[in-house]
């Protein structure tokens, strides 16, 4: 028996290079995984790409999708480091990373397998979240921009404090921590992660979120309660956070309070401004070209000779300097960023070609 | 604790409060005219840090203050030119983004063209001379810290209340669009909060680093934040507010450290913040009964 396929030219023509780019993304990571002694620095670059397009993601899902200011992105990828790290570090390899002021007997033997920690991480940033969402999220935007700042710090100063010693380990911070074992143990945790929180923006809850970033008011006089609606999301954006917190506590096998200051926000925000505020595709092109960029533009740090006179812009910083007035001119000039509210799509993608095909040969008849 | 012990952290904390107020003026200024937390303010306290040490270098004291307060002001007129004005009708997230990537800039430059390592604040020694009044021992700049903050406060509230200016900055804070019709120059009275703000936060730069020692590209984002928390904490809008809440806020922290909690020291501000927001959002002068500028 025939299963008729109803799609019209377009449609296929989109399913096709969709399935194409698959195909090439899981070759591409068999290739580096298969080859990994030899690509190191690039696996690197993607991992931390793909985790901070995850807690890109989480951010854009209350910035961008709901409309609130939130900034606390670093405390609650803190919190989620620190349990993800506390319950995967090696039992036996504890009383070395512990070895300055030993360790609470409460969490001396507790362990988990790593995807039961990083759900629990990502649940006690949630927990987090919901209760510091109570006061906060009736604040109006600014208020809670700076709010949630200030959360993230009073969470950093947390863990730093010398009477949690025996369970963070204060200021020495954690080591030891199991790393992933494969490039595609972080792809399919991102690609589960992202792919939760499009199904969420894309189901009623989504439309919601929208309603309440559009206009509160109207959205309230539409029967969506306004609290609810607004903890909701940032719970839920909070424990992705988590999540991609434990991750990036993986990634980089050793954390320490330093690691989840406030400038981790401002990075992350800047992914987000850069890849188009309301945009998940945006976000996640945004994470690995500001990540990307950020490792291949290290030769701005490093002095630059051009004969024998040295040019003397080039020294270490100019990398951030670089970046900050990035980020400035998006804001000032491109403030839609890569991908405005879109989405990306292959009729996206392939006008966008034309189009400049089109500009090129007006171009190039202007000069004839 | 003995007496003595408790006026020294007494004294120690009013004179960190007086330098938190000044700041705190500046973005209770901004915030009132702009309805924006200005991100980069922090940041502005510590160019002018960076500004004295420069100025120091070559000039003496006397010459060099006033070095620092103007560059400091074009400083902080340039940055609302450039990042703010653009940014008039554009949604709040972005305004403030803008500021956030302001803030982001003078750090990532301050690290770029004086590297990262603190850098050592020079001594003025008229400031630096160390007065004893029974068991108690201080230099002069904590006593001078509270006495020119109060001195500046009373001279903004006559400037605000009592000239044409002052008028315009109030009126355009009560309503931006009205003001505009009236007449009022928007960018000229926008420029000049601006440049009050940046100004007093130069003096507090001076007053605050002379104590600290040293200034590192960092050192402006915390006192930052919590000068805006003082500014909350008094009722965001209102002058004597941010005064009041930049001395409280001090006091508190000294209180802390002094108790032997220096950790928890900078978490406190957070936890003010929030019980204020959650209790008494007006802060302490509510909008409505105070001026707001």
């Amino acid at each position: 028996m025939k299963t008729k396929v109803n799609m019209t030219p377009e449609k296929r023509r989109n399913t096709i290079l969709s399935l194409l780019l698959i195909v090439a993304i899981l070759g591409a990571c068999a290739f580096l995984d298969a080859n990994k002694y030899s690509y190191n620095y690039a696996i690197s670059i993607i991992e931390r790409s793909m985790i901070y397009a995850v807690v890109a993601v989480s951010m854009n899902l209350v910035n961008g999708f709901t409309g609130l200011f939130s900034l606390g992105q670093a405390g609650f990828m803190a919190l989620g480091a620190y349990v993800t790290a506390i319950l995967t570090i090696p039992v036996d390899q504890r009383a070395s990373v512990y070895y300055i002021s030993g360790i609470h007997p409460a969490i001396a033997n507790l362990h988990a397998p790593i995807l039961v920690a990083l759900i629990l991480g990502g649940l006690v940033a949630a927990a987090f979240a919901a209760l510091i969402g109570i006061p906060v999220l009736r604040l109006k935007s600014d208020y809670l921009a700076i709010a949630t700042l200030g959360f993230a710090e009073i969470i950093r100063a947390l863990i730093s404090a010398p009477q949690l010693d025996t369970i963070t380990n204060g200021s020495y911070g954690l080591k030891s921590i199991p790393g992933f074992s494969s490039l595609f143990q972080v792809l399919a945790l991102t690609v589960v992660c992202i792919g939760l929180m499009v199904l969420l923006i894309n189901s009623s809850f989504g439309r919601m979120f929208k309603a309440v970033r559009e206009d509160e008011i109207a959205a309230e006089a539409m029967g969506i309660n306004l609290f609810k609606t607004k903890e909701l999301s940032f719970v839920i954006s909070s424990f992705f956070a988590g999540v991609s917190g434990g991750m990036l506590a993986m990634f980089m096998r050793s954390i320490d309070s330093k690691t989840f200051q406030v400038s981790l926000t401002y990075d992350i925000l800047l992914i987000v401004v850069i890849g188009g505020i309301g945009s998940v595709t945006g976000s996640v092109l945004g994470a690995f070209l500001v990540t990307a960029g950020r490792e291949l533009l290290r030769f701005f740090d490093e002095p630059l000779y051009i004969g024998s006179i040295n040019i003397p812009l080039f020294r270490p910083g100019f990398r951030m300097v670089i970046f900050s007035i990035l980020l400035m001119v998006v804001v000032l000039f491109y403030s839609r960023g890569l991908m405005g509210t879109n989405e990306f799509s292959w009729n996206g993608i392939l006008g966008f070609f034309r189009g400049l095909g089109k500009k090129k040969v007006k171009k190039a008849r202007g000069k004839v | 604790m003995s007496l003595t012990t408790f006026l020294q952290q007494c004294l120690t904390g009013i004179s960190l409060g007086g330098a938190y107020a000044l700041i705190a003026i500046g973005y209770t200024m901004v915030y009132g005219i702009l309805r924006l937390i200005n991100f980069a303010h922090g940041d502005i306290f510590m160019m002018a840090g960076y500004f004295m040490i420069f100025a120091m270098a070559s000039l003496p004291w006397y010459i060099a203050v006033p070095v620092t307060l103007i560059t400091t002001t074009a400083l902080g007129v340039g940055i609302e030119r450039v990042a703010y004005k653009p940014l008039r009708s554009a949604p709040r997230m972005s305004v403030m983004i803008s500021a956030i990537g302001v803030s982001y800039l003078l750090q990532n430059l301050a690290t770029y063209l004086f590297t990262a390592l603190p850098m050592g604040y020079p001594e003025i020694p008229v400031l630096k001379h160390v007065y004893k009044i029974g068991g108690l021992s201080a230099s002069f700049v904590t006593f001078l810290t509270p006495v020119l903050t109060l001195v500046l406060v009373y001279l903004l509230i006559t400037l605000i209340q009592h000239t044409k200016m002052g008028m315009a900055m109030r009126a355009v804070s009560k309503d931006y669009e009205t003001a505009s019709l009236m007449g009022i120059d928007i960018n000229k009275t926008i420029s000049l909060t601006f440049a009050i703000g940046s100004l007093l936060a130069a003096v507090g730069s001076i007053l605050y680093f002379t104590d600290r020692m040293t200034v590192y590209p960092y050192s402006g984002s915390l006192p930052g934040m919590k000068c805006f928390v003082a500014a909350v904490f008094g009722g965001i809008g209102s002058i004597p507010g941010a005064v009041v809440g930049g001395f409280l806020i001090g006091l508190g922290e000294t209180a802390l450290v002094a108790a032997g909690y220096s950790t928890f020291s900078d978490a406190f501000t957070f936890v003010i913040l929030i019980v204020v927001l959650l209790v008494r959002p007006t802060g302490l002068f509510g909008e409505k009964t105070t001026n707001k500028v």
